[in-house]
């Protein structure tokens, strides 16, 4: 059975709602509504294993949180279970901006980076 | 009194661009005023991405974005002062302002650019029935306690309001390991981004339920739980389906209000929709020499145009110091149709390239938005879709803008009828 | 074993308090909650009535006009916020005879500067009201006063004086002994005493159960409540418009409190519930719907907050203060009960006086106290002098009432210290503006969490299990 689905991209805020056409093995064979090449991207892989970026805190060692984030998308059954590995995870009190707490967290191939200077300007 | 080219009342996003763009336009004699304890005003709790597609064409979080800019304040060596609170402007622009280490002290300014961002609508405001607890938050104030004290201040949550601060804590909530159990959105459609409703709500399987509000607030010390309704066409509760959600907090994201005390005590006029100043193309209010930008002048949905829309009040504020304003090459009013809700700026005054920023007053299918000088169509332009939640934008060249006659443009919105146009 | 223990620190048991702390004697408050004034003193129309109300030869009307008398001096001494802004009864043209009638009540009473105002005097002193308004009795000893300062203002210099208050102090037993009374409250704690003081408001019925002086009851009687921005004040009125009066109250007025923020309301409706203070829709209707019929475009778009407050309403239709055995029993004190404090505070110790209770003036009786006010009063330079020597009054915490860092710490520290979010919200008005504490109370909640050495998960929004935060977000570490 081929499909077509309906889908709100998130690539941008935008927000172009996507038509996508996929065959009977479920490989997407058409995207229509996008207004740029990364609502395709992003359709595509959507419809197979839809992947997103986590964002939140990690704990800095000593007390507090921190801003981290992973430096690309990561599968989105993923999400949770990476927080609860950021949750456990301290951060150096002076981690400057972009350091990797977490190398290739769960296998995903992405890094959790701090998204803040700990450091400070001076 | 000591005296400064340019003071600049905020350093979120707005104020730092204002600088970085006054500074570059040749000013140095400039003074930052912070009321927080860093550079980056709301941007520092922010700790999602979607920040600077626009303006640096990859996914910031709010912090990084922040950190480009109080990078580049420091680079030029602006000066700023942080936890410091302006008590007062007037119209001939003196500043008075408090701090630990200068106690109460006022300056002369050359310029002023107001850039003191918005405020989250209060619960008070919202007039719920039902008990005074603990438990309920502004979606902001929950924002902080997770993201900048590492607080959880609720566990079960229902979240009224579908703005994307709300949005975005569904989310965040959720991931800490809070249930959010629905948010309830009042009008028929959300006032957050479509992106948002995917991967904030529809990635939780988070219930968004339209037409709906809280009539009941129950609990003695904290929130026990809400009792929601569905609301008819006039958004009145419907008795008979009212129903009680458990929970232990409710998280309000009812809308942002520019704070512009400061402004209303300088006599500065402001537009009724936009509960902002009224500006020109440069972003001056109706008193020379003021200027302002980001969400105190009207409420946006990307940072970026933020900082598009604050280092056009920069330039120009630079301008205005160093005498280079020129006289008005024209006077040319902007008013609206209703269906399109306002504009920033509220009137042009050079013949020159001006983007207008718009919101329209409903979902609308199907449109065509128009500006009209008289009854001369200068620009029309067809749209899909257009919804409150996403500020829109026209471009008048300065060869249209060169033969209005009339003194004024009307924006309006066209439904297209042979495309099914309709409100939603 | 402490001579007087006085149960309920509302403004009537904090009254009494600073009365009885200016004499040589052990004395004790004695508070269910976390914070004082908690009950109908922290929810009224918080005004100083002029005494025209309350029946000729009743405790109300005698108490109520005496007290107004006393109240300006006391807030001087105190540093209350008192502003004498008249207030006014309005009526149409078919009610005149009740203004009449209570003009002439008032003068029985003995109320000073009344009088009635016909149309024409009415709409020029009062533009904005309905113009079909045809008369009102104008009574010029009518003031606004700030009820949480009042209440603090009152314990707190009982305890600058000498007072002991025991906050969640739930009394559940009291007990007769040799020469006294031994006072338990459910977590255990208890305390000896010589004489007592039941000024437990709502459960002063309950009290007197445990004191063996009952008989009588006492219920709730709700009084909903609207507050507009100050930006409003100028375009409405600085007088307390009332209503004709019902049998249920004084009806819905329109007034300013003395912090510049118009109020509306109360509502009346008796409850069987004695903790319930959840407003209703019907509430808000009757107000809405009362208050424009006194005037139009009263600006509802710019409502910051709405409460509910529990009048405790007596049996007797009237104040019940007697003594037996070494008990002063103060029953159904509802409104007047805030004007006729002071008189009502004389005559308990009048009472105690004739129960034998024998106690001359301390040497060193301080009846005067400093407002928290103090500092948002100065000239710019005083105050510069003040942030020279503590930097944390430079520091604005709450951006919509200006209130600094200084200012909150103080609240916590200073008698009766504030001892959640709420409590400071009531010493300061940190959080009391038109961002109702979006942006400061995360604040507040630190520096009370750093004076009181608890962690942000202990602090409360007004005290038992109205926490805020419930846990750390990264619990492990």
């Amino acid at each position: 059975m081929s499909e077509i689905r309906k889908m709100t991209c998130i690539v941008c805020p935008m927000g172009c709602q996507l038509v996508v056409n996929l065959d009977d093995n479920g490989n997407v064979t058409g995207v229509a509504n996008a207004n740029c090449k990364r609502g395709v991207a992003y359709a595509a892989t959507e419809c197979v294993h839809p992947m997103r970026t986590v964002t939140g805190t990690a704990p800095i060692a000593g007390g507090g949180v921190v801003p981290v984030k992973t430096d690309r998308t990561v599968p989105k059954d993923l999400m949770i279970a990476c927080m609860m590995v950021i949750n456990e995870t301290p951060v150096p009190a002076n981690a400057p901006m972009g350091t990797i707490v977490i190398r290739n967290i769960l296998g995903t191939g992405a890094n959790v980076v701090t998204t803040k200077d700990l450091l400070g300007f001076n | 009194m000591t005296s400064v080219d340019l003071v600049i009342i905020g350093g979120g996003s707005a104020g730092m661009s204002a600088a970085v763009a006054a500074y570059d336009a040749g000013l140095r004699n400039i003074l930052l005023l912070e009321r927080g304890n860093a550079l980056g005003g709301i941007l520092l709790q922010c700790v999602h991405n979607g920040f600077g597609l626009h303006r640096f064409k990859e996914e910031l979080t709010g912090p990084e974005y922040a950190y480009r800019y109080e990078k580049q304040v420091r680079e030029r060596g602006i000066p700023f002062k942080l936890e410091t609170t302006v008590l007062d402007i007037t119209a001939d622009r003196v500043v008075t302002a408090i701090n630990s280490e200068d106690g109460i002290f006022t300056v002369q300014a050359g310029a002023i650019i107001l850039a003191m961002g918005c405020r989250e609508r209060p619960k008070g405001a919202l007039n719920i029935a039902g008990t005074r607890p603990a438990g309920i938050f502004t979606a902001g104030t929950a924002q902080k306690y997770i993201n900048i004290d590492g607080y959880m201040p609720g566990n079960e949550v229902v979240i009224l309001g579908s703005g994307d601060i709300g949005l975005i804590m569904a989310r965040r909530m959720t991931m800490e390991g809070a249930k959010v159990k629905a948010v309830c959105e009042l009008m028929p459609y959300s006032g957050g981004l479509a992106r948002n409703i995917e991967q904030c709500l529809h990635d939780f399987n988070i219930p968004l339920m339209l037409s709906h509000t809280v009539v009941e607030i129950h609990g003695r010390e904290r929130v026990t739980g809400v009792t929601v309704a569905k609301v008819d066409e006039r958004r009145r509760p419907i008795p008979e389906t009212r129903q009680y959600i458990a929970c232990d907090t409710l998280l309000l994201s009812c809308g942002l209000i520019p704070e512009n005390e400061l402004t209303r005590s300088a006599g500065i006029p402001l537009d009724r929709i936009t509960n902002g100043a009224q500006v020109d193309q440069n972003r001056q209010t109706a008193i020379p020499g003021i200027f302002a930008c980001g969400n105190v002048l009207h409420v946006h949905d990307l940072v970026d145009y933020v900082s598009e829309e604050a280092e056009i009040a920069g330039r120009a504020a630079a301008a205005f110091v160093q005498g280079k304003n020129t006289a008005p090459a024209c006077e040319i009013a902007l008013r609206t149709d209703g269906k399109v809700r306002y504009t920033v700026p509220q009137r042009i005054t050079a013949e020159e390239d001006v983007r207008v920023y718009f919101r329209v007053a409903d979902v609308y299918r199907g449109v065509t938005i128009t500006v009209r000088d008289g009854e001369q169509m200068i620009f029309s332009k067809k749209k899909g879709k257009v919804a409150p939640g996403e500020m829109e934008s026209v471009t008048l060249t300065a060869a249209q803008l060169s033969k209005v006659k009339s003194g004024c443009l009307e924006f309006s919105l066209c439904l297209d009828e042979a495309k099914g146009g309709e409100s939603a | 074993m402490y001579d007087v223990v006085v149960i309920g620190a509302g403004i009537v048991g904090g009254m009494i308090s600073r009365r009885l702390a200016r004499l040589d004697l052990k004395l004790c408050i004695l508070e269910k909650e976390n914070d004082v004034g908690m009950g109908a003193s922290r929810a009224n129309s918080a005004i100083v009535h002029a005494g025209f109300d309350a029946k000729e030869g009743s405790l109300k009307a005698k108490l109520n006009v005496r007290g107004s008398e006393m109240m300006e001096d006391i807030a001087r001494e105190l540093d209350i916020k008192y502003i004498r802004n008249e207030s006014l009864v309005v009526a149409f043209a078919h009610e005149r005879e009740s203004i009449r009638d209570l003009y002439e009540r008032g003068l029985r009473n003995g109320v000073k500067g009344l009088s009635i105002l016909e149309k024409e005097e009415l709409h020029a002193l009062e533009p904005h009201l309905n113009p079909e308004l045809d008369c009102a009795l104008r009574a010029s000893t009518g003031a606004i006063i700030c009820p949480f300062e009042l209440c603090l203002a009152s314990v707190g210099n009982a305890m600058d004086n000498g007072a002991d208050l025991m906050c969640n102090f739930k009394v559940c037993d009291i007990q007769k002994t040799d020469g006294g009374y031994t006072v338990t409250a459910a977590d255990g704690r208890s305390v000896q005493t010589r004489y007592i003081i039941n000024s437990a408001g709502l459960y002063s019925d309950k009290i007197a159960d445990m004191t063996g002086d009952g008989g009588f009851t006492v219920h709730a009687r709700r009084g909903e409540y609207m507050v507009l921005d100050k930006a409003c004040s100028k375009n409405i009125t600085t007088r307390s418009i009332f209503h004709t009066p019902t049998k249920m109250g004084k009806g819905i007025l329109i007034t300013p409190s003395a912090h510049g923020n118009i109020l509306l309301g109360p509502t009346a409706v008796d409850i069987d519930d004695k903790e319930n203070r959840a407003t209703t829709p019907e509430g808000f209707a009757d107000i809405l719907a009362k208050t424009g019929d006194n005037m139009a475009d009263i600006p509802f778009n710019q409502v910051i907050t709405s409460f509910c407050g529990l009048r405790a309403v007596g049996d007797t239709g009237d104040f019940i203060i007697r003594e037996r055995d070494g008990v002063v029993t103060l029953g159904g004190i509802e409104s007047p009960g805030l004007s006729a404090s002071p008189a009502i505070a004389e005559y308990v110790e009048e009472l105690l006086r004739n129960a034998g209770m024998n106690a001359e003036q301390k040497a060193d009786y301080q009846p005067r106290r400093t407002s928290l006010r103090a500092f948002g009063e100065m000239t710019p330079e005083e105050k510069n002098a003040v942030i020279a020597k503590d930097p944390r009054y430079g520091r604005i915490v709450c951006r919509c009432e200006q209130i600094t860092e200084g200012e909150i710490v103080e609240s916590i520290h200073k008698n009766p210290g504030a001892q959640d979010v709420d409590g400071v919200k009531r010493r300061t008005r940190s959080g009391m503006g038109r961002c109702q504490g979006g942006f400061c109370s995360t604040i507040v909640l630190e520096i009370l969490a750093r004076e009181l050495k608890l962690d942000l998960t202990e602090v409360t929004k007004f005290g038992g299990g109205s926490v805020i935060n419930y846990r750390k977000t990264k619990g492990g570490i």
